[in-house]
């Protein structure tokens, strides 16, 4: 009979490998998926994880990748501070939405002045956008006990709403002969988050990797992140050693609904260009499966970003050449956080053979 | 602005409509709490019923049988959560999270050959004198069955939990899983039970949107209402009856807020169509401040070696 035995401490070779089984167990789940709907399945899977960084148009797609992992790092690092300590944001999409709102606003404001200021103002308020949308579940729940999980992911509602109000009525271009949008950002190069847009590179991809830096320097090395730890890890010994959980809650929330609203902003002033009704694209709920995938260590958020960029942009690709839909990338996306949770099992459990009776 | 052309009658009557997906879904997920499981993927399993239901009705014509395949596809769904948290021991939260995000892109996937198709009527009941009642017959008699099934639902569930032996056990594994294991009981067994129950109640509710309340089949249609749903049942602190009576304040607000923006009110449809979401927040802030009520070991993972 087979039984669990809890490792003492969880196997750190297991845990850094769980998820690369975790994608190859996806690759073929989702290859007999493409096969169900009729496609060819080596083909399919060239198509998506192959083609966009070695194939003949590669020089088009690589760019893509940086454009699309930019907003997951930046969310997923956030996120991953509050997961790490059993604080659920869930509502990212929102913050990138509210993000995307203040910051788009700010630069609007200005147009069409030139000044090198413009750019870090819309910055911050980005940050501010994004920070004040996490910080109402924070609040809640520090002031009432409210459950941060429903109220982040209601305001993702409200904050859809939001943004389609203010699309059609506020910034909306008063020169886009009544089309619902504002402004685009391409036109107002004060404005503009792109440093190099053959290359893919604009401002969030920097911002990016000062998170990582920044995210593992406040884990490893800095008493607030060894709070974030231990509170994870075992709520009653934190609350021992004197780790203020009120304080907590409000940089996690706080911290991570900063970060989505960074990715917001660089978004909308960048490969975006304005503020759309169909500007919110899910990048708040991918970076779930990213922080996880990534074990919720900056380095591996990196990494397990650049992999889900590329599911986005091998997606397209598949879509446009073999016809593939796209609600197929997400099923397939979906998929790797089912398995990544399901052999995370191994990680920590030790999987033993007994007689039956013996236990 | 014309709120006269507001019909109270018409709008508790289709109150009653828009409460039972919510109702559906909540009832559903109390069961899953009360045994100490916290099921997140209710909007993933709700959207899977919605289209599994939706299809199954076109292919065959019989929306009976299209609500019975969107509770076997809820079901099925919920099975995933229930061996990842059951066996694989994997954190609730997050295999709730995945369970919705893969459903909503398995619906999409299965819907894409279904937009824009009408979907087979589901008769009403049509009682000969009842019926025609003037106030009384178009709130009380008029309905999809459905909808009665789901009051008498609330009704089942609110039985099985206060009266039989097997929700007293389901009880005692939701407060103490080591006490109800100590006792002999299998906690395992009963939490999947527990989580498929969930997942067919949170399927039915999503055909109901699909078949009965919209009825088409949209990309994403469930919009949030398997989340209001958890939300519902913290409101309810945990009570079936409770659970009914926030799924008519709820529906009543949408339906007032759907009026209201048809009568052409001051108030911008987008803010409008954001107050269900705020209401929900609202709500939850007032019922958070007594936490006594929910099960004890809610969301706790159980494993008998600990």
């Amino acid at each position: 009979m087979i039984a669990l035995q809890k490792r003492p401490t969880p196997s750190r070779a297991l845990s850094l490998a769980t998820p690369l089984i975790a994608v190859l167990i996806t690759m073929i789940a989702g290859g007999l998926l493409f096969a169900a709907l009729g496609e060819n399945p080596f083909e399919a899977i060239r198509t998506i994880f192959w083609d966009p960084v070695f194939g003949e148009f590669a020089f088009y797609y690589r760019p893509q990748l940086l454009v699309k992992a930019a907003p997951l790092v930046l969310i997923a690092i956030g996120l991953s501070l509050g997961f790490k300590a059993g604080i659920w944001n869930i509502g990212a999409e929102g913050q990138y939405i509210m993000g995307a709102i203040c910051g788009a606003a700010v630069g609007l404001a200005f147009y069409p002045t030139e000044s090198r200021l413009i750019f870090p103002l819309m910055i911050v308020a980005g940050a501010m956008g994004g920070w004040a949308w996490g910080m109402i579940p924070a609040i809640l729940k520090t002031r009432f006990g409210t459950n941060e999980i429903l109220v982040s992911l209601m305001l993702v509602y409200v904050a859809e709403q939001f943004l389609a109000s203010m699309s059609l009525g506020l910034l909306r271009n008063p020169e886009g002969m009544g089309f619902p949008g504002s402004r685009n950002f391409s036109d107002y190069p004060a404005a503009n988050s792109w440093i190099n847009e053959a290359a893919g590179l604009h401002w969030g991809m920097a911002f990016a990797f000062i998170a990582v830096i920044f995210a593992y320097v406040l884990l490893n090395r800095h008493i607030l992140g060894f709070n974030i730890r231990l509170t994870g890890d075992s709520p009653h010994a934190a609350r021992f050693a004197g780790v203020n959980p009120t304080r907590l809650i409000l940089f996690c929330l706080g911290t991570s609904g900063a970060l989505a609203g960074l990715a917001g902003l660089f978004e909308v002033s960048g490969p975006s260009g304005q503020i759309n009704i169909d500007f919110a694209s899910g990048y708040g709920f991918t970076a779930i499966i990213v922080a996880f995938l990534g074990r919720l260590h900056p380095v591996g958020i990196l990494l397990a970003a650049l992999l889900m960029a590329l599911t986005y942009v091998g997606g397209d690709l598949a879509q446009g050449n073999l016809g593939l839909p796209s609600a197929a990338i997400q099923v397939f996306q979906g998929m790797l956080l089912f398995f990544l949770l399901a052999l995370d099992l191994l990680t920590n459990y030790r999987v033993v053979l007994k007689k039956r009776g013996a236990a | 602005m014309d709120l006269s052309a507001i019909n109270p009658v018409l709008l508790i009557a289709s109150l009653m409509v828009a409460a039972t997906p919510l109702l559906l879904a909540a009832v559903g997920e109390l069961i899953v709490e009360r045994s100490g499981v916290l099921n997140l993927g209710v909007e993933g399993m709700m959207i899977i019923g919605a289209i599994a239901g939706f299809a199954i009705s076109v292919e065959t014509t019989s929306p009976m049988l299209g609500l019975i395949a969107a509770m076997v596809a809820g079901a099925v769904l919920s099975l995933l959560f229930a061996f990842l948290t059951q066996f694989a021991l994997a954190n609730q939260v997050a295999s709730g999270l995945a369970l919705t995000l893969f459903g909503l892109g398995l619906s999409a996937l299965m819907g894409r050959s279904y937009v824009g198709i009408k979907p087979p009527a589901m008769a009403k009941l049509d009682l000969p004198i009842l019926s025609d009642i003037p106030v009384l017959g178009p709130i009380l008699f008029s309905h999809d069955p459905v909808l009665y099934f789901g009051i008498a639902l609330t009704a089942a569930v609110y039985w099985f939990l206060k009266k039989s032996r097997a929700g007293l056990i389901l009880r005692a594994v939701g407060e103490s899983h080591d006490a109800a294991h100590a006792l002999g009981y299998n906690v395992i067994r009963v939490r999947i039970l527990a989580i498929m129950f969930g997942g067919a109640c949170a399927g039915l509710g999503g055909a109901y949107i699909s078949l009965i309340r919209v009825p088409q089949w949209t990309e994403g249609m469930t919009a949030g209402i398997g989340w209001i749903a958890l939300a519902l049942v913290v409101f309810a602190s945990w009570k079936p009856w409770r659970v009914l009576l926030g799924a008519y304040l709820f529906g009543g607000i949408n339906v007032l807020q759907l009026n209201l923006q048809a009568a052409g009110i001051a108030i911008p449809v987008e803010y409008l169509a954001m107050s269900p979401y705020l209401i929900t927040i609202l709500v939850l802030v007032i019922m958070s401040a007594d936490k006594s009520r929910a099960p004890a070991a809610l969301g706790r993972t159980f494993h008998a070696s600990q």
